[in-house]
C-alpha cells in the first residue's frame, strides 16, 4: 500500500539551518547534512533542504552544502531557494538533489517548469506555493513570492492546475497563515488543491504534534507533509510521530 | 567494470554515489557499445519518458546490451530502465524495448475496482504513484531480492507500470498489482529507485553488486 510521506525540511541560511516564525524571526538550528542524516536515520521519508535567502539576496544555492548533504542521503532529496533556470537546476541535481523546488522564479517564467523537466523528468520538479487567505475561503488564498514578501494576485488553486499542466512533478503548499505556529495544518486550503490536481500535494505549515499530521493526511487529502521546527531540538523523530499517526489509521512506512 | 549507460534521461547522481558509497569503484558511466561489450556488470538507470529510450537503438547499445546479456553480464534496469526491458510502452509506441520480457507497459488507470464495506466500488487513482509503497509476494529465488523481508519498503515516482508475468520477482499495488521487480537469470529490473529507498534499497544494490 502506498503509504503518506513524512518530509524533514531544512531552512537553510549562510550554510546554517535556521527555524522562522511565519517567515521572520530566524534562530540557528544546526548543521544541514547532519541534520540531514539525523532525519534520514530517524524515519524521515524524504528531505527537503531550502535556501531560504537565496532569492532576495540573489546568491545561487548553496552548492557545497547540498554536495555534502547528499553525500550518503539514500532517501529522496529536494533542494530549493535562488533556482532561476535549467542551468541552476543541473548545478543542483549534479550537487546530488533529486529533486528542485521552485517558486517565485516559475510565476516569474513559467517555461521554468518544463524547461528542467524536460531534461530532468517531471519527478524531479517540485513547484512550491506560499499561499495566504486570512480567514478567506480556501478557493480565495492568494499566492505570494520572495519568501512570502510580495503578493501576486494569482488565485493558489488556479496556479496550482497551471504548474501541473505545465509539467509539475508535485505541489509544495505552505500556507503562511499556519506557518510555524504548530497549531496544525490549513486542512482546508491542503484539501482544495489536493483535489483540484492530480499530481501530489505536500502540506506545509502548521506542524507541531502527530495529531496535525493525522489530519492533513485524512482531512487535507495531502500526500505528503512536511514540516522542520518539529523535528528540531528534539521535539520528536519521525519514527514516533509516524507510529502515531499509523495509529490514527494512515498508512506510514514502518518500520522505518 | 559497472557500466552505468547514460541515455541523456535525468540525473545519474545518485545511483553513481550510491554504488560508491557500496563499494564499487571501478565504475564507467558511458555511451559507448564497446563499454557494454566488456562491462562485468551494466545498470541502466533512468527517469523520464520512454521515448528517450530511443537512444539506446540510435548509439547500438540495444545491439550491444543484447550480445552482453546472452553471454550472462548481469544486467540491472531501473524505473524506465526496468520498463524498456519489455516489448515496449503506450507512454511512446513507436519506441521499441529490448523486449527481452514478454508484455507491454502501461500508464496506471484513472480509476480501478476494489472491495469496500460497501462492497465493489470504483475508485479513483492519482498519477504518478509518487512514494514508499511495499514489495509483496517476493519470489523465494530472486537473487536480486535476497534477504528482503515481504512488505519492506521501497520509493517510487513513474505513470507507466510493467505487468505482472512469470518472471516478476516482486509485485506493488497501486491500482492493481504491478511488477516491482523482474528478473530471469541474469537479467533483472526494478521499477523502484533502490538508491532513494533507504537500508531495502542499498540491499538490493549490495546483492546485484556481489552477482
Amino acid at each position: 500500500m502506498l503509504t503518506k510521506r513524512v518530509i524533514a525540511c531544512l531552512d537553510v541560511r549562510g550554510g546554517r539551518v535556521v527555524k522562522g516564525v511565519q517567515f521572520v524571526d530566524i534562530i540557528d538550528a544546526g548543521d544541514p547534512a547532519e541534520l540531514a542524516h539525523r532525519h534520514a536515520r530517524g524515519g524521515a521519508d524524504e528531505i527537503v533542504l531550502l535556501d531560504i535567502t537565496a532569492t532576495h539576496e540573489g546568491r545561487g544555492t548553496l552548492l557545497d552544502t547540498v554536495k555534502r548533504t547528499a553525500e550518503k542521503l539514500f532517501v529522496p532529496f529536494t533542494v530549493g531557494g535562488g533556482i532561476r533556470s535549467a542551468e541552476d537546476a543541473e548545478a543542483v541535481f549534479t550537487a546530488g538533489a533529486d529533486k528542485v523546488s521552485i517558486n517565485s522564479s516559475a510565476i516569474a517564467r513559467p517555461e521554468l517548469i518544463g524547461e528542467i523537466g524536460s531534461s530532468f523528468g517531471a519527478q524531479a520538479v517540485i513547484v512550491a506555493i506560499d499561499a495566504r487567505r486570512e480567514g478567506k475561503p480556501a478557493h480565495e488564498a492568494e499566492v505570494f513570492v520572495s519568501g512570502g514578501r510580495k503578493p501576486t494576485g494569482l488565485r493558489v488553486i488556479d496556479w496550482a492546475r497551471e504548474a501541473e499542466a505545465r509539467g509539475a512533478g508535485e505541489i509544495l503548499l505552505t500556507s503562511m497563515d499556519t506557518d510555524g505556529m504548530r497549531n496544525g495544518f490549513d486542512c482546508e486550503l491542503t484539501a482544495a488543491v489536493s483535489e483540484a490536481v492530480q499530481i501530489p500535494v505536500i502540506a506545509s505549515g502548521g506542524a507541531g504534534s502527530a495529531a496535525h499530521f493525522a489530519e492533513v493526511f485524512l482531512r487535507g487529502k495531502a500526500d505528503a507533509a512536511l514540516a522542520a521546527s518539529i523535528f528540531h531540538f528534539g521535539v520528536t523523530d519521525s519514527r514516533a510521530l509516524k507510529t502515531e499517526v499509523a495509529l490514527a489509521g494512515v498508512p506510514m512506512r514502518l518500520p522505518c | 567494470m559497472i557500466a552505468v549507460i547514460d541515455y541523456k534521461a535525468g540525473n545519474l547522481t545518485s545511483v553513481v554515489k550510491t554504488l560508491r558509497f557500496l563499494g564499487a569503484n571501478d565504475i564507467v558511466v558511458t555511451q559507448s557499445p564497446e563499454d557494454v561489450l566488456r562491462a562485468d556488470k551494466i545498470i541502466l538507470p533512468g527517469v523520464g519518458h520512454f521515448r528517450s529510450t530511443q537512444l539506446l537503438a540510435d548509439l547500438g547499445l540495444t545491439q550491444a546490451t543484447r550480445e552482453a546479456v546472452a553471454k550472462g553480464t548481469p544486467f540491472l534496469g531501473i524505473c524506465v530502465g526496468l520498463q524498456w526491458l519489455y516489448e515496449g510502452s503506450t507512454e511512446a509506441p513507436e519506441t521499441a524495448g529490448l523486449g527481452h520480457f514478454s508484455g507491454q507497459c502501461e500508464r496506471f488507470p484513472a480509476t480501478y475496482k476494489t472491495q469496500t464495506e460497501r462492497g465493489e466500488m470504483e475508485v479513483e487513482l492519482k498519477a504518478p504513484h509518487v512514494g514508499w509503497n511495499s514489495l509483496e509476494n517476493i519470489r523465494p529465488d530472486s537473487r536480486l531480492l535476497a534477504g528482503i523481508a515481504p512488505g519492506s519498503f521501497v520509493y517510487y515516482t513513474h505513470s507507466w507500470r510493467a505487468p505482472i508475468s512469470p518472471d516478476t520477482a516482486a509485485a506493488t499495488l497501486y491500482g492493481g498489482a504491478f511488477t516491482a521487480a523482474v528478473e530471469r537469470n541474469n537479467v533483472m529490473g526494478v521499477q523502484f529507485h533502490p538508491e532513494k529507498s533507504a537500508d531495502t534499497g542499498l540491499q538490493v544494490l549490495r546483492n546485484f553488486l556481489a552477482l
